[in-house]
């Protein structure tokens, strides 16, 4: 199982505590782990990334294991410790406002 | 026994207020969808414990709620196990997709509109400004977005499609958006006739359908806008607001970025009715309930000096259909006030003393139970308000 650090208002939205773990069947990308949070929670689509273009939200970022992999390829895979679920994948709110 | 339900929408999360018809003691309750923008909450005049939610954010995005029980609990469409309507029985969850239509069938090409330094610029949905149940189908309400569009929804709010006929029908190179985006803030259903409607875009002006949403056409004959460079265009103008009395809805009252406007014909023509404002800039207006001639504004002291003037909370009314207008202040705060009253912040009842409503930046939301004389604060301390809608409850 991955497993998911969602922002707090996504939290909410999805009625889950911080931390949620999702079943991702084959290669585990950035792109199969959002595809199966959606599954598993699809009022979270549309809020990640893009319905059509599948493209991030400006204001978030994911992390893992200390580094930031927003700009890496969707389709690249995690790492290992994502996949092995000793890690979780982190979904980031940018910090802002007032 | 009757009494009202007041929907406020903030900054940071919607707030549900009750009473009964005397509308002294208040319920309050929220924040419902804590910390998100809520640009509009609206009740289904069909059902009045149906009652829509625009929930938006900057990093989210946007998302509908929507309420079956008058707001104690709330679903987003199409995503309860209940409600699974996708392939193999998932949920859809697709409450909050809202593509502009380019389809061959009903849509049109996805063009640009004017930017703020005169460029062109493709069409983004950002948000849902303005939620409007329809008067008659229990399944069916409308959503006014950012870019301009107009959506409908035939299942509860499950899924959205864009009549296209009103971004596409020609003008819209020309719109351009005012200083809060380019959206779509009022939606008016004609009573006696659902197929015409009325909407109102910033900065591009009102427009009518009167066949339910496939075609539209401009309304702004009469409208004088100093800031184009033809202050009389067909579009450009920046309405603020739109407001009716639904057993007249002929005669259209409007708060433009400046100026007061009457429109006896269904907006074919307007005329200026500002008379004796003290400033005829703001934002919000609407009728009285019972009487179609009473109309409501508040007076804001300019576009670069969103507050109102003199420190003082004032609302205008006029018991001739503009022109004269007379001072209310019985209750509100007369020195050191300087909030704003944003478009959709204001509302009437139709108990048989209509009810005023309506909500401060300041986070104020003030009603009078007796048509404007005398004004109390329900709530003094909320997040800035963004919409004040009421349900009349019997």
């Amino acid at each position: 199982m991955i497993r998911v650090v969602l922002p707090q208002h996504l939290r909410t939205l999805a009625h889950v505590g911080a931390e949620v773990q999702v079943d991702v069947p084959g290669k585990v990308t950035q792109h199969s782990i959002l595809d199966a949070i959606e599954v598993q929670y699809p009022m979270l689509r549309g809020t990640i990334r893009d319905h059509v273009t599948l493209q991030r939200r400006p204001f978030l970022r994911f992390f893992a294991c200390g580094e930031d992999l927003s700009h890496e390829s969707p389709d690249a895979p995690v790492p290992d410790a994502v996949v092995a679920g000793t890690e979780p994948f982190l979904i980031i709110g940018a910090i802002a406002g007032g | 026994m009757s009494g009202v339900r007041v929907l406020v929408g903030t900054r940071k999360g919607a707030f549900i207020l009750t009473s009964d018809g005397k509308r002294e003691k208040w319920n309050v309750s929220g924040p419902h969808f804590a910390g998100w923008e809520i640009y509009h909450l609206k009740g289904s005049p069909v059902d009045p414990n149906r009652i829509y939610a625009s929930q938006t954010s900057g990093w989210f995005g946007q998302v509908l709620q929507r309420s079956d029980d008058g707001g104690k609990t709330w679903i987003q469409p199409g995503t309860p196990p209940g409600e699974q309507t996708g392939p193999g029985g998932m949920p859809k969850g697709e409450s909050n997709k809202f593509f502009y239509d380019v389809s061959k069938e009903t849509g049109k090409p996805l063009t640009t509109h004017q930017w703020y330094d005169g460029t062109q610029h493709p069409w983004e949905f950002k948000r849902v400004w303005h939620l409007e149940p329809s008067l008659t189908e229990h399944d069916t309400v409308y959503a006014g977005v950012e870019d301009a569009a107009i959506f409908r929804s035939k299942d509860g709010g499950k899924t959205w499609h864009e009549l296209s006929g009103l971004r596409g029908h020609g003008t819209g190179p020309k719109w351009q958006p005012g200083a809060g985006g380019m959206c779509l803030h009022t939606i008016l259903i004609d009573p006696k006739n659902p197929k015409r409607i009325f909407i109102a875009i910033s900065a591009a002006g009102a427009f009518r359908t009167d066949d339910g949403g496939s075609t539209w056409r401009p309304i702004n004959k009469g409208l004088n806008s100093p800031f184009l460079p033809d202050p009389t265009a067909e579009v450009g103008h920046c309405v603020h607001h739109i407001a009716f009395n639904g057993s007249r809805p002929d005669t259209l009252f409007m708060q433009k970025h400046w100026d007061v406007m009457r429109s006896d014909n269904g907006g074919d023509s307007w005329h200026e009715v500002s008379g004796n404002l003290p400033t005829d800039f703001g934002f919000v207006i609407d009728v009285h309930a019972h009487e179609p001639e009473t109309i409501y504004v508040v007076p804001i002291k300019s576009d670069s000096e969103h507050f109102v003037p003199d420190g003082k909370l004032r609302v205008y009314r006029s018991k001739t259909g503009g022109n004269e207008w007379e001072e209310l202040s019985k209750g509100l705060p007369q020195q050191d006030c300087y909030v704003n009253v944003l478009r959709d912040a204001m509302a009437v009842d139709s108990l048989d003393t209509c009810g005023i409503y309506f909500g401060t930046s300041g986070g104020q939301v003030y009603c009078s139970p007796d048509a404007g004389s005398n004004w109390k604060p329900i709530v003094r301390d909320l997040p800035g308000v963004l919409s004040v809608e009421v349900q009349t409850l019997r």
